[in-house]
C-alpha cells in the first residue's frame, strides 16, 4: 500500500510541476489542482497508512494503538476547503485576464 | 488578573472578523454606515493592540510577569487545543498592523474604497489573518491565518480590476498558491515526524529526534522555511513582488507593505523556538555551507536579495516600482540580520523593520498622489474606465452594482488641503530620508545601530567576514535608493512641465503624514524604543518564558 501510495503521489505532484510550467493559464490551473491533490494525499500519508482503524473515541476507554490518527484528517479537510476556495477564485482571475488581455497567456501576450 | 483581561488576545482576531461579517450585510449604497463599522473596528484594535503591547511591558507585571500571555482557545489545554501567544513582538507586530490598517483604511476613503466592491470588508479580513498569524501558537493555525490574509490579499489587488492588476494578479496568486503547497507539506511533514502542531510543544519533541527522523524534521523545516521566504520576498522568490505592488491600487500597496514582514516574523518565531542554540540554522538547512563561518544559507540569501533589491532599484523607472524594490532590500536586511544569528543586531534589526514598514507604507500611499500629478489630463483608473471584456459583456464583479465613481478630481468632494505640492515635495523628501537610512530620520537610526553592531561583531574572528560584508552592501543599498530616489525625485518635482498640481484631500494626505510623523516620533523616542526592542530580542533568544508559559495552559486542570 505504501509503494502504491508513493507512486501516486509522485505521479501527481510530478504532473502538476509540469503543468505549472506551462504557458497556458488553463495548464497552470490543472496543474495546482493535480500539486493540492498530491499534498492533500501527503498529509494523509502523515497520519500513517492503516485500515480498519475508525479516528473516533468510543465512550469506552479504548487502546490508543487500535484508533487512526484524527489530526492528519482534520488537517487535510481543511485545506480541501481552502484550496477549493483559492482555486475557485483563480478561476475567476483566469476568466477575467482572459477577456481583459485576450490571450490565455499567463504573461497576458503571446511570447514571439 | 482580571476575568476581562484575558481574553483580550482574541480580540485582533475576532473583531476584524466580526467586523468583515457585518460589513457584508450592508449594501454598497450605505457608504457611511460601512465607514462608521470599518472605523470603529479599527480603532478597537488598535486600542487593543495598543493595550496587549504595555501588558507585556514591565508597566503591568501583575498581569503576564514575564511578558508572555497564552489564551487557550476554548479552554483546551495547550498541546492538544490551540493558544493565542502574546509576547512583546506579537504586540509590536499587532500595533505596527493596526497602525497601518488605520492609515490605509483613512487614505482609501478618499477615493479608492469606491473603484471596487467590499474594500473595508477585504481590509478588514487582511488585518485578521495578519494579527492571527502573528498571535497563533500553532503551525496549521498558522497556516490557516496565511490563507485568510492571502486570501484577502488577492481580493485587495484585484481591487479596482484593471488589466494590469489582473495580470498581475494571476502571477501573484499562482506564486502563493505553490507557496502554500509548500507550507502544507512542510506542516503535515513536521506532524508525521514530531507527532505535534504546537509551537511551544516543538522544541522539546524535536530535540529528542534523532537519525532518520531528524533528517525528515530538518527537511521539513528547510520546506516551510522556503515557504516563509516566498511570503518575506527573498530572491529568487520574489519576482512577482515589484510588478505586483506597483499594479495594486495605493492604498492596497500600502497596507501589502506589512505582508513581506509576516513572513519574516514567521522565520523569527520559529527560529527562535525550533532548538534556540542551534536556531536558525536548522530553518534554511545551513549544512550546505560552512555553518561556522555564516552560520546558514540565509545569510547569503539575504544579500542576494539585497543585491536584487538595490539593481531593481536603479533600474525602475516607476515610483512604485522603486518603493517595491526597497520593501525587498528591507527583507533582505532582515532575512541578512536573521541569518547571521548574533544577539547584538536582533534590536536593531526590529527597529529597522517597524521604521521601514511604516515608511513604505506612507510612500506607496504617496505613490498614488504624485502619479495624479503630472499625468494630463487626469483620469482617475476606474473600474469603468477598463474596456469591458467581450467576453464578459455587462459583467458586474460579484453581482455589485458600485455607487457611482467621480470620474475626475474636479468632481471630488471633501477639504482639500492647500500647498499640495509643498506638502508632496516634503513628504516625497521624508520618504526618501527614511527609507535611504539618511540622517536624520529612524531609517538613519535603525542603519547607524545595525552597522555599529555589525562593526562590534567584526572584532570576533568568526564574524568578520559576515559582518564586514553585511556593512558593505547595507551602505550600498541606502546609496542606490537614495541615487534612484533623487532621479525620480528630480523628475517630479524639479523638471516636470505641463503637470498640474493635484487637489489633495485631507483625507488622502493625512495619513502619509501620520505615519511620517510616527516614524519622527520613533526617531526622537529611539532611547526608549530601542530598550524595549532589547528586551523583544532578549526573549527571542530565550524561548523558555514562552514555551512555559503555553505548555503551563495545560497543567491544574
Amino acid at each position: 500500500m505504501e509503494i502504491l501510495f508513493a507512486i501516486a503521489i509522485g505521479v501527481l505532484s510530478g504532473s502538476g510541476v509540469w503543468l505549472l510550467l506551462r504557458p497556458r493559464t488553463f495548464q497552470v490551473i490543472v496543474g495546482l489542482a493535480l500539486l493540492s491533490y498530491a499534498v492533500n494525499l501527503f498529509i494523509f500519508g502523515m497520519g500513517r497508512l492503516v485500515t480498519g482503524r475508525a479516528p473516533i473515541v468510543g465512550a469506552h476507554p479504548v487502546d490508543p494503538a487500535s484508533l487512526a490518527d484524527p489530526v492528519p484528517q482534520a488537517l487535510v479537510l481543511t485545506a480541501i476547503v481552502i484550496g477549493f476556495a483559492t482555486t475557485a477564485l483563480l478561476l475567476v482571475v483566469l476568466l477575467a485576464a482572459r477577456g481583459l488581455t485576450g490571450t490565455d497567456h499567463v504573461d497576458g501576450r503571446e511570447s514571439p | 488578573m482580571s476575568p476581562w483581561f484575558r481574553h483580550l488576545p482574541a480580540v485582533p482576531i475576532v473583531l476584524p472578523l466580526l467586523a468583515a461579517a457585518t460589513l457584508l450585510l450592508f449594501a454598497e449604497r450605505a457608504r457611511a454606515l460601512r465607514i462608521a463599522i470599518a472605523c470603529a473596528s479599527i480603532t478597537a484594535q488598535l486600542a487593543a493592540a495598543i493595550m496587549l503591547l504595555a501588558l507585556t511591558t514591565e508597566a503591568f507585571p501583575d498581569i503576564w510577569p514575564q511578558g508572555v500571555g497564552a489564551y487557550a482557545i476554548g479552554a483546551w489545554p495547550a498541546p492538544f487545543g490551540i493558544v493565542l501567544v502574546i509576547d512583546r513582538l506579537t504586540g509590536l507586530m499587532l500595533a505596527l498592523a493596526a497602525v497601518i490598517g488605520l492609515a490605509v483604511f483613512i487614505n482609501s476613503l478618499a477615493f479608492w474604497d469606491r473603484v471596487g466592491p467590499h474594500f473595508h470588508a477585504l481590509l478588514q479580513l487582511l488585518l485578521m489573518g495578519v494579527n492571527g498569524a502573528f498571535l497563533t501558537g500553532d503551525l496549521f493555525n498558522l497556516f490557516v491565518f496565511f490563507e485568510v490574509l492571502l486570501a484577502a490579499s488577492y481580493g485587495l489587488l484585484l481591487h479596482g480590476s484593471n488589466s494590469q492588476r489582473v495580470k498581475m494578479g494571476l502571477h501573484y496568486i499562482v506564486v502563493n498558491l505553490v507557496g502554500s503547497l509548500l507550507f502544507l507539506i512542510g506542516v503535515s511533514l513536521i506532524y508525521g515526524v514530531a507527532g505535534t502542531l504546537n509551537m511551544a510543544d516543538l522544541p522539546a519533541r524535536a530535540a529528542a529526534l534523532s537519525g532518520a527522523d531528524r533528517a525528515l524534521f530538518d527537511a521539513a523545516a528547510a520546506v516551510l522555511g522556503i515557504a516563509f521566504l516566498t511570503k518575506a520576498g527573498c530572491w529568487p522568490l520574489n519576482f512577482w513582488l515589484p510588478g505586483t505592488y506597483a499594479a495594486a491600487s495605493p492604498p492596497v500597496a500600502a497596507a501589502f507593505a506589512i505582508l513581506t514582514k509576516v513572513g519574516v516574523y514567521a522565520l523569527l518565531r520559529l527560529g527562535s523556538l525550533i532548538g534556540s542554540a542551534d536556531a536558525l540554522a536548522h530553518i534554511e538547512g545551513s549544512a550546505l555551507l560552512r555553518p561556522d563561518l555564516f552560520r546558514g544559507g540565509m545569510f547569503y540569501i539575504g544579500i542576494a536579495t539585497m543585491g536584487f533589491g538595490i539593481f531593481g532599484t536603479l533600474a525602475a523607472q516607476q515610483l512604485a516600482r522603486v518603493v517595491g524594490y526597497s520593501v525587498i532590500v528591507s527583507s533582505g536586511l532582515l532575512l541578512t540580520i536573521i541569518g547571521l544569528d548574533h544577539t547584538p543586531l536582533l534590536a536593531p534589526a526590529l527597529f529597522y523593520l517597524v521604521g521601514s514598514v511604516l515608511a513604505t507604507s506612507a510612500f506607496f500611499m504617496l505613490t498614488g498622489m504624485t502619479g495624479r500629478a503630472w499625468r494630463t489630463p487626469v483620469p482617475f483608473p476606474t473600474a469603468s474606465a477598463v474596456p469591458l471584456p467581450v467576453a464578459l459583456g455587462n459583467y458586474v464583479p460579484f453581482g455589485v452594482r458600485l455607487a457611482p465613481v467621480p470620474q475626475a478630481e474636479d468632481a471630488e468632494v471633501g477639504v482639500a488641503i492647500p500647498a499640495a505640492m509643498a506638502f508632496m515635495g516634503l513628504m516625497f523628501a521624508f520618504c526618501v530620508l527614511l527609507v535611504t537610512g539618511s540622517p536624520p530620520l529612524s531609517g538613519f537610526v535603525a542603519k547607524f545601530a545595525i552597522l555599529s553592531a555589525a562593526i562590534q561583531a567584526a572584532q570576533g574572528a568568526p564574524w568578520a567576514t559576515a559582518a564586514w560584508i553585511l556593512v558593505g552592501v547595507t551602505i550600498a543599498a541606502g546609496l542606490a535608493s537614495l541615487i534612484a530616489l533623487t532621479r525620480i525625485g528630480m523628475r517630479l518635482f524639479w523638471s516636470a512641465t505641463g503637470r498640474n498640481t493635484p487637489r489633495l484631500r485631507v483625507l488622502e494626505a493625512g495619513p502619509v503624514a501620520l505615519l511620517v510623523l510616527l516614524c519622527i516620533g520613533l526617531t526622537v523616542a529611539a532611547g526608549p524604543a530601542m530598550g524595549f526592542l532589547e528586551d523583544t530580542a532578549a526573549s527571542l533568544r530565550a524561548p523558555r518564558i514562552y514555551i512555559d508559559t503555553v505548555l503551563a495552559t495545560g497543567e491544574g486542570r
